[in-house]
C-alpha cells in the first residue's frame, strides 16, 4: 500500500523543461516508463498522443530534432522512472510550436510549463494568448548551473558526463578522455550560445556572471551565412572542417618572416584574423571553406582568450565550456583545450560536457519537480 | 593618385639643409619621417655698458644668431614616398649622416628604394620598442598629449594633465592585430597580451562583406549604419532587458546574430557598423581584463584603427566605459601616429642623450590634431593638406615641476579652457585677431635697420591669422585652447619669422625712465609709517602692474576709482603680516619691464628683505611681450644695487637671487619650470610664492594650489575678463592663500 501524504501532491504529467534561447529552443521531456495499467487507463488522450509523438519520432516538422544519442535512460526523477529526451528546434519556429500547443489543447493538461532563457519573457504573452498557457519563468543562469550539476550527478547512462582532451598541445592527436566533475567548485563556466556568458561558480547557489561577449555562436553562424551563403550550423561546420584558415588570417610569420622573438610569439600564431582579406588578390583567391574555417577559429580563439583572462582574474583553474556552439564541433573543443593549456603554460584545464547546450532546459525541469516537493 | 606632385618644400621638409639623424616609420598607408636639424635663429641680447654717460641708454640691445636644435616629424601617404625621397636627396646638403633608422611593417618593402635614393643604410629597429620610446617621449614632453574622447560634448577632446610620473601604463596598439603592452619605466615594458581581432579584421571582413576596399571608406559606411538590424540584442531574446543581471535591452547579445536567421539583405552600412561595434567592444573588453589583471588605470590606445578616427575613438571609449563601469578611461594621444618614428629617431640619437633635455612643441611649425582629417577640414584636402607636421624645439633648460605645487597631478595652469567654452573662445580669438595689426606694426618698428622686416612681418601676420582660423575650427589642435596657448602660438610665430623681441626698444626706454625715479620712490616710501607704507607698497605694485603696454592711460582711473580694491588688498596684506614671523624665503614671479618691475616690484622686494625674508626673483628666460627677461633683470638689479645699499647687500649676501623661470611665455606653467629654479626653491625652504600680473596670476594659476602661502595679484586690464570674474575693468585681484584653506 502506498501512502500518499497530502502535502506531497502527485505531479501531473507531462514533465517538460524548456530553454528558449536567441537561436535555439531546447526542450527536455521526461517519458515515464513506470506507468501502471491503472494510470494508463486514466491518462487522457492528448497526453498519450504527446508522449507518442515525441518518443516515436526523431525529427519534428522541418527543423525540430531529437538528439537520440543524448537520451538519459532509466532515470529516476521525483519517484518516477523513465527516460529523459533532448529536443531542439530553432527559436524562429516558436510560434508554430505555440500553435501546436494550442492545437493539441495542451492547456487542458493542467501542467506548469517551466521555461527559462530570454524567450520565456519574450514569448510569455504569446503562450498566454495563443495557447492559453501560463509559463513559469526561471532565471537562465540558475537553471544552467542546477541543470549542469544534476546531469553530471546522474551520469551519462553509466558513463561520465565530463571529459577533457588529453595532449591538448597537439590538436591533431588530442584524445577525448572522460573524467569526473565530482568536486566541481570553483569553476569558470563558459556558456557559448548565440552570445557568451562567463560565470564564476563557487557552489550550487553561489555564482556571479563575470562577463560576457557578443562574439559567440550566433556571430560564427551569422557571418558564415553572409560570407559563404550557407544556411545551417551543420553546413557551416562542415565547410569549416574542410577549410584552411591560414589563407585568410595573417600569421605572425607573414609579418615577421618567422617567430617574433622579442615577444616570444610563434610564427604560426594568428596576428590578424582575416588580415589577408585586406588585399584584393587574396580576397579573389579564397574558398568558402577557408572563410568558414577562419570564422570558426577567430570566434573560438577569442572566447578562449577572454575565458582565460577571466580565469586568471578570478583565480580559478578549471574552465568548463558548455553551450550548443560546441555541438558536433571538435575543431572548437580542440582549439579551446589547446588555448587554455598553451597560454596558461598548463595551469588551466578546459573541461567539456556531453550534453553541451541542454543544461538550462534540465534546470527548468528540475524547478518543476521541486515545486511539487514544496508544501 | 597623383604621385608626381610638386611639394611646397619650405612648408613641409623644413630646415633640411642641416638635417641629420634620419628615421622613418612606414606603415600600411602612411609614412612618417623624422630628422634632427639645427635652426639659425635670431635672438635679442642685452648687454650692459661698462660705464654710462648721462644720456646713454641703460644697456645695449643686439640681435645675434643662435643655433636651435629642432626635431622635425612629417607624416604623409605612402604614395608620396618616392617624391619625398627625391626631394630630400636634392635638398640634403652637407650631412655626414650614413644611416636611417627604420621601423614599421613597410620598412622592409621600401628598404631598397630608400637606400638607392638617399644613399643611407637602412637600419631596422624593433617596432614595439620604437612605439614605447616614442610614447614615453610625447607623454613626458608635450603637455596635453593625452585626451579622452567624448562624442557629444561641446568639445569632443578632453585633454588630460600630464601626470608627473608617466609610469606605469598600458598601451593598446591596434594595428592589423592588437598588442597589449605594459610599460613600467623608460626601458621596462612587456607585451602582456594581444588579440588577432584588430584593425585588419575590421578591414578584411569589412571588405568581404561590403565590397568596399578602403579602410577609411569602411569607417565612413560604419558611421552611417544601424547595427541593430544585424546584431541580436538582449531585447531580441528577452523582449526587453534582462533585469536580474542589469543587462539593458539594447545591449548586443550576439554580434551578427540576426544575419543567421533573417532571410533578408543587409545594407553595407549596417554590416560595417555591426562589425565596428563587434571589434571595438572586443578590444575594449580585453583591454579591461588586462588593466584589471595588472591593476593599471592609465590605458592609452593607438594604432591605425584609432588614428584620428572619431568613429573608432567613440566605440572604443564606449566599450571601455561599459566594461569598467567608468573606472578606467580610454586615453588617446595627439601625436599617436608619430610614436614609431619618434622612437626610431631616439634610438638613433641615443648618443646625443635626447632624453636629458626638455622639448617643447613648436606651434608655428606643427599642424595640430586632425589637420588632415577630411571630415573636419574639407578645405585642407588639397595636396599640402595630406602632409602633417610636428616640430619639437630642444629647450635650453630642463623643465620640472615647481616643488611647491600642492598636487602636481591635478595642477592645471590655465584658468579658462577655451575649447570647452565657446563664448570665451569666440571672444579671445576675436581679440587676438584684432590685436594682430598692432603686433605686426610693433614687430616692424623693432627692426628699423632691416628693410625686409615689413615683408617678414606680413608673413608672420599670414601665418598667425591662419593659426587663428584653424583654431576657430579645431580648438583642440594643440591641446586645450587657452589664452596662454594663443599667446605662446603668437610668440612661436614671431620667432619663426625672426622677430625674437619686438618690445626690446620699448622695454629699454621704459626701464631707463623708471630707474630715474627709483630713489625718489624709495625715499618717499621710507617716510611713511609702517602701516601706510604697506598700503603704498601694494598700491605701487598694483599700479605698476597696470603699466602694461597698451594700458598706459589708466593711472587716472587708478587714482580716482574708490572701488578699486586697494582697501581690501591692504586688509589682506595686514592679515598676512598678522599670521606670524617673517617668511623664510619668497619666490616672486615677475611680470613687466619698466615701472612695474622697478617702481612696483623692487620697493616691495626691498621691504621683504628688510623684514628678513630672502627673495628669489624668477623672470622669463626668453622674451615675451614686454615682460622683463632674466638678462634684463640682471642689468636692472645691478643698477638698482648701485643706488640702494639694501639691495646691494642683499645681492652680495645672496639674500636676493635672480633665477630664470625656463619660460618664454607671458603666462606661467608651474609644472614646467627651470630645474635650477626648483633646486633653489628647495634649498631656500621657500615659504611664500608671489605671482604677479594678468598672464601669470589670472589667465594661469588663478586656481593653482600651493603647499605654502601664496599671493596672486594683478589688475584686470580687459573688460570682458573683468566681467567674467564679476568685477569691473581695472579691478584688482589680490588673492592671498595659505596652505590649508580651512585653517586660513
Amino acid at each position: 500500500l502506498e501512502i500518499r501524504f497530502p502535502w506531497k501532491l502527485e505531479l501531473s504529467f507531462p514533465w517538460f523543461g524548456m530553454d528558449i534561447g536567441g537561436t535555439l529552443v531546447k526542450l527536455v521531456y521526461f517519458e515515464p516508463k513506470d506507468i501502471t495499467a491503472e494510470e494508463e487507463q486514466e491518462e487522457v488522450e492528448n497526453l498519450k498522443s504527446i508522449r507518442r509523438y515525441l518518443t516515436s519520432n526523431t525529427a519534428y516538422g522541418k527543423t525540430g530534432v531529437r538528439d537520440v544519442h543524448l537520451e538519459l535512460k532509466n532515470l529516476t526523477m521525483c519517484g518516477r522512472t523513465g527516460n529523459l529526451h533532448f529536443i531542439r528546434f530553432p527559436t524562429q519556429a516558436m510560434h508554430r510550436f505555440i500553435q501546436m500547443g494550442s492545437d493539441k489543447n495542451f492547456s487542458s493538461l493542467h501542467t506548469t510549463l517551466c521555461a527559462t532563457g530570454g524567450g520565456a519573457y519574450k514569448f510569455e504573452n504569446d503562450f498566454r494568448t495563443m495557447a492559453d498557457l501560463e509559463l513559469l519563468k526561471l532565471d537562465e543562469l540558475d537553471c544552467l548551473i542546477h541543470g549542469l550539476l544534476y546531469v553530471d550527478s546522474v551520469s551519462f547512462n553509466g558513463h561520465p558526463q565530463c571529459y577533457y582532451l588529453e595532449n591538448p598541445s597537439d590538436t591533431q592527436n588530442s584524445v577525448k578522455t572522460p573524467c569526473s566533475l565530482a568536486d566541481p567548485f570553483p569553476m569558470l563556466l563558459v556558456n557559448i550560445g548565440s552570445g557568451v556568458s562567463i560565470l564564476a561558480v563557487y557552489s550550487k547557489d553561489d555564482y556571479k556572471r563575470v562577463t560576457g561577449t557578443s562574439l559567440g555562436g550566433g556571430t560564427f553562424l551569422g557571418l558564415c551565412c553572409l560570407l559563404t551563403g550557407c544556411e545551417t550550423f551543420e553546413e557551416a561546420l562542415d565547410m569549416a572542417s574542410r577549410g584552411d584558415s591560414s589563407n585568410v588570417d595573417k600569421l605572425v610569420k607573414d609579418i615577421y618572416g618567422g617567430d617574433y622573438e622579442r615577444f616570444s610569439l610563434q610564427g604560426s600564431a594568428v596576428a590578424s584574423s582575416f588580415g589577408h582579406m585586406m588585399s584584393k588578390e587574396k580576397r579573389d583567391s579564397i574558398s568558402k571553406e577557408d572563410l568558414a574555417r577562419a570564422m570558426l577559429v577567430t570566434i573560438t580563439n577569442n572566447i578562449g582568450s577572454i575565458a582565460r583572462m577571466c580565469a586568471v582574474n578570478e583565480k580559478i583553474e578549471r574552465v568548463v565550456f558548455v553551450g550548443n556552439f560546441l555541438r558536433i564541433n571538435t575543431v572548437s573543443t580542440k582549439l579551446l583545450a589547446y588555448a587554455m593549456d598553451f597560454w596558461s603554460k598548463g595551469q588551466l584545464k578546459a573541461l567539456f560536457l556531453e550534453h553541451e547546450g541542454y543544461f538550462g532546459a534540465v534546470g527548468a525541469l528540475l524547478e518543476l519537480l521541486k515545486s511539487s516537493e514544496e508544501p | 593618385m597623383d604621385k608626381s606632385i610638386t611639394l611646397p618644400p619650405n612648408e613641409i621638409f623644413r630646415n633640411l639643409e642641416n638635417a641629420k639623424r634620419f628615421a622613418i616609420d612606414i606603415g600600411g598607408s602612411l609614412t612618417k619621417l623624422a630628422y634632427y636639424s639645427t635652426v639659425q635663429h635670431k635672438v635679442a641680447k642685452v648687454r650692459s655698458f661698462d660705464h654710462t654717460a648721462k644720456d646713454d641708454p641703460l644697456y645695449e640691445i643686439s640681435m645675434q644668431e643662435e643655433i636651435l636644435a629642432r626635431l622635425h616629424f612629417i607624416k604623409f601617404e605612402n604614395a608620396y614616398i618616392e617624391t619625398c625621397l627625391d626631394f630630400i636627396k636634392d635638398h640634403l646638403v652637407n650631412t655626414d649622416t650614413k644611416v636611417i633608422k627604420a621601423t614599421g611593417g613597410g620598412a622592409h618593402k621600401f628598404k631598397d628604394l630608400i637606400e638607392k635614393k638617399l644613399k643611407l643604410r637602412v637600419d631596422k629597429e624593433d617596432e614595439m620598442t620604437c612605439l614605447i620610446k616614442g610614447c614615453n617621449f610625447v607623454l613626458r614632453n608635450i603637455p596635453h598629449e593625452a585626451f579622452v574622447y567624448v562624442k557629444h560634448a561641446d568639445s569632443e577632446f578632453r585633454f588630460q594633465n600630464t601626470h608627473p610620473d608617466i609610469f606605469p601604463y598600458l598601451l593598446i596598439n591596434i594595428g592589423s592585430g592588437v598588442s597589449i603592452i605594459k610599460v613600467e619605466s623608460e626601458d621596462t615594458f612587456e607585451r602582456v597580451g594581444g588579440s588577432s581581432i584588430g584593425g585588419g579584421t575590421f578591414w578584411g571582413l569589412g571588405a568581404l562583406l561590403t565590397k568596399t576596399k578602403r579602410f577609411d571608406e569602411l569607417l565612413q559606411l560604419a558611421s552611417k549604419g544601424q547595427h541593430t538590424s544585424v546584431d541580436m540584442l538582449v531585447k531580441d531574446i528577452y523582449g526587453g532587458s534582462y533585469v536580474s543581471l542589469g543587462l539593458t535591452g539594447d545591449l548586443i547579445a550576439s554580434s551578427f546574430g540576426k544575419s543567421a536567421t533573417a532571410d533578408k539583405e543587409f545594407s553595407k552600412e549596417d554590416m560595417a557598423k555591426s562589425l565596428l561595434h563587434m571589434i571595438s567592444n572586443d578590444i575594449g573588453q580585453l583591454a579591461c581584463l588586462y588593466a584589471r589583471l595588472h591593476n593599471l588605470t592609465r590605458v592609452y590606445f593607438g594604432g591605425f584603427f584609432i588614428r584620428g578616427h572619431p568613429v573608432t575613438m567613440h566605440t572604443i571609449t564606449y566599450s571601455i566605459n561599459f566594461f569598467t563601469k567608468g573606472e578606467v578611461q580610454a586615453l588617446f594621444l595627439r601625436h599617436e601616429g608619430y610614436l614609431g618614428t619618434i622612437g626610431a629617431f631616439l634610438k638613433g640619437a641615443e648618443e646625443d642623450n635626447p632624453n636629458q633635455y626638455s622639448w617643447g612643441e613648436n606651434y608655428a611649425g606643427s599642424s595640430g590634431l586632425m589637420s588632415t582629417s577630411p571630415d573636419l577640414n574639407p578645405m585642407q584636402r588639397a595636396r599640402s593638406g595630406t602632409f602633417d607636421m610636428l616640430e619639437m624645439d630642444r629647450l635650453e633648460r630642463q623643465l620640472v615641476n615647481l616643488p611647491l605645487l600642492q598636487d602636481p597631478s591635478s595642477y592645471i595652469p590655465d584658468t579658462v579652457d577655451l575649447s570647452e567654452d565657446a563664448l570665451a573662445r569666440e571672444y579671445w580669438l576675436y581679440c587676438f585677431e584684432e590685436a594682430l595689426d598692432g603686433v605686426v606694426k610693433r614687430a616692424v618698428a623693432s627692426q628699423p635697420d632691416l628693410p625686409e622686416a615689413a615683408e617678414r612681418a606680413e608673413k608672420f601676420r599670414h601665418k598667425y591669422l591662419h593659426k587663428l582660423q584653424t583654431l576657430r575650427h579645431q580648438p583642440f589642435a594643440y591641446g586645450s585652447l587657452t589664452v596662454r596657448s594663443l599667446l605662446d602660438t603668437r610668440e612661436h610665430c614671431l620667432n619663426e619669422f625672426n622677430f625674437p623681441d619686438p618690445y626690446s626698444k620699448i622695454k629699454q626706454r621704459e626701464n631707463d625712465m623708471a630707474l630715474k625715479y627709483f630713489q625718489k620712490a624709495v625715499k618717499s616710501l621710507e617716510e611713511l609709517s609702517w602701516e601706510q607704507r604697506q598700503f603704498a607698497l601694494v598700491r605701487g605694485l598694483l599700479a605698476g602692474n597696470v603699466f602694461d603696454w597698451g594700458a598706459k592711460a589708466v593711472s587716472d582711473v587708478l587714482e580716482s576709482d574708490p572701488e578699486f580694491g586697494f582697501e581690501q588688498a591692504k586688509r589682506q596684506l595686514e592679515g598676512m603680516k598678522a599670521l606670524g614671523p617673517p617668511h623664510k624665503c619668497a619666490l616672486f614671479f615677475v611680470d613687466n619691464s619698466g615701472i612695474d618691475i622697478i617702481l612696483g616690484v623692487f620697493p616691495f622686494v626691498r621691504e621683504l628683505l628688510c623684514r628678513g625674508t630672502e627673495v628669489v626673483l624668477a623672470s622669463n628666460s626668453s622674451p615675451a611681450l614686454n615682460d622683463v627677461t632674466n638678462n634684463e633683470l640682471q642689468i636692472l638689479t645691478e643698477r638698482i644695487a648701485a643706488m640702494d645699499p639694501v639691495i646691494q647687500s642683499a645681492v652680495k649676501e645672496d639674500r636676493l637671487t635672480l633665477v630664470q623661470s625656463g619660460s618664454s611665455s607671458p603666462c606661467l606653467d608651474l609644472s614646467r619650470l627651470d630645474k635650477v629654479l626648483a633646486g633653489v626653491v628647495r634649498e631656500r625652504h621657500t615659504d611664500l610664492v608671489i605671482i604677479e600680473g594678468m598672464g601669470r596670476a589670472i589667465h594661469t594659476n588663478y586656481y593653482a594650489l600651493l603647499s605654502c602661502e601664496s599671493l596672486k595679484m594683478a589688475v584686470i586690464k580687459n573688460s570682458w575678463l573683468a566681467d567674467r570674474l564679476g568685477g569691473k575693468l581695472f579691478s584688482v585681484v589680490f588673492k592671498y592663500e595659505v596652505k590649508d584653506v580651512k585653517t586660513g
